[in-house]
């Protein structure tokens, strides 16, 4: 399974891998939002962490549709899925692997993209720790979506759309948790703590619905 | 160790494609599946390994292994593709699939060198999978099969895009297979110089009857 890990990160990273256009896109999307919004420092601010966080999902749906069809288109998905090793497992570990190569870059540039939006050290520092905490929910939720679009061949869109209703609740405890923590009378930890348990909650079953929608999506 | 297979039969979309098919195979025999395009060689092979549902039927091994394992994970399948990656080198996609298919040790035949210098890859490992040749992509395939020990090889059409010298040297590697005691399934249109082989010709459609 090591092995696996290993790979994935590997292929992200080497040769348009995607890896690091999650990182451009989010760039873009939140350097942007000055220009259109105007050079209003207090509604910045204000807004900053939703636009952290809604660059941020985007971003994540960008390299989600490939994670199973480019295993697929390959051949490599008939090989993984006659192993002894749980489908599950495998689908675990790929998700993983998929957020550590993509999710994490994300994680670790807002708080610079922080910066374009006025936002401060405390906000910036909450906003980190809630997208390290909830963008792993977005992958697990986005490996059903790819699992189920594996087989179409133009799946990109159909994933984004059926991946974002459910991404929904991690966006807004996401970005309570963050408001929560700027301003004072609203608590930081309860908002948090529900992002937390989306997350896990979504670990476990968003490996077995995709492992099973590949299980029977094959032809 | 024995295959057996009993009145196998699949559809593909509503038609069935195949019916009521039995064969028994023991240890270090081979079956050659053979029959038109569209008679459902690779249907056949697909549903042997998993991958696709039977309408009825079923496979089963019994083998002189402790635990007992679903049949899939047991066989080799070698598909039309070839499941490399094209930016990882040779070497790296090799070790890959040896350290992800053993589920322990004693699954571990041999190293990825040895492998890709029986298939006649062995100087160029440092390359990756993209740039080689169709021919060499498939004796790279071909040297998965070595890295873990696997029963059953279920070969679909194995011999396309190669050369005189590939077919002869990938015929050895078969007959190693059988005479070490495996397994051997495969669907082609070419002789594959298999010794010891029983063929079933598929005739598609027009030999089968839909009972229902």
């Amino acid at each position: 399974m090591i092995a696996l890990f290993v790979r994935d990160v590997k292929l992200a990273v080497r040769g348009g891998g995607g890896a690091l256009i999650g990182v451009l896109f989010f760039m873009t999307v939140v350097a942007v939002i000055p220009f259109g919004v105007g050079p209003d420092l207090n509604l910045l601010s204000r807004i900053g962490p939703a636009i952290l966080w809604i660059g941020a999902l985007l971003a994540s749906l960008l390299g989600l549709d490939r994670l199973f069809q480019a295993e697929r288109d390959d051949g490599a998905l008939d090989l993984m899925l006659m192993q002894e090793t749980p489908l599950t497992l495998i689908v675990l570990v790929k998700c993983l692997a998929h957020w550590v190569a993509t999710g994490l870059p994300l994680v670790l540039a807002a708080p610079f993209l922080g910066l374009f939006m006025n936002m401060e050290a405390r906000a910036i520092g909450a906003t980190l720790l809630t997208l390290l905490v909830g963008t792993p929910a977005i992958t697990f939720i986005g490996a059903v979506g790819a699992a189920v679009a594996v087989a179409l061949p133009r799946g990109g869109l159909l994933v984004s759309i059926l991946v974002l209703p459910l991404a929904i609740p991690v966006l807004i405890f996401g970005v309570s948790a963050v408001t929560a923590a700027v301003e004072d009378p609203a608590p930081f930890l309860p908002p948090f703590l529900i992002l937390t348990a989306i997350t896990l909650f979504f670990a476990v079953i968003g490996p077995v619905s995709a492992a099973l929608a590949l299980k029977h999506g094959a032809d | 160790m024995r295959l057996q297979a009993e009145r196998l039969s699949a559809r593909r979309g509503e038609d069935l494609i195949f019916n009521d098919i039995s064969f028994t195979l023991e240890s270090g025999e081979a079956l050659v599946v053979t029959g038109r395009n569209g008679a459902g060689k690779s249907t056949l092979l697909r549903a042997l390994a998993g991958l696709l549902p039977l309408e009825s039927g079923q496979v089963w091994l019994t083998e002189t292994r402790d635990e007992p394992r679903s049949f899939a994970s047991a066989c080799h399948y070698l598909g039309h593709r070839n499941a490399m990656k094209r930016e990882l080198t040779l070497l790296e996609n090799l070790i890959f699939w040896q350290r992800f298919m053993a589920a322990d040790s004693a699954d571990l035949r041999s190293s990825a060198a040895q492998a890709s210098e029986r298939v006649g890859l062995s100087d160029i490992l440092h390359l990756p999978f993209g740039t080689l040749s169709q021919g060499q992509q498939r004796r790279a395939a071909m040297a998965k099969l070595l890295l873990v020990h696997r029963p059953v090889w279920l070969l679909d059409e194995p011999t396309a895009a190669l050369d005189t010298s590939a077919e002869t040297m990938f015929a050895d590697l078969m007959n190693d297979h059988t005479q070490e005691g495996g397994i051997l399934i495969a669907a082609t249109h070419q002789a594959l110089g298999i010794a010891n082989a029983t063929q079933l010709v598929m005739t598609g459609f027009s030999g089968v009857e839909d009972a229902a």
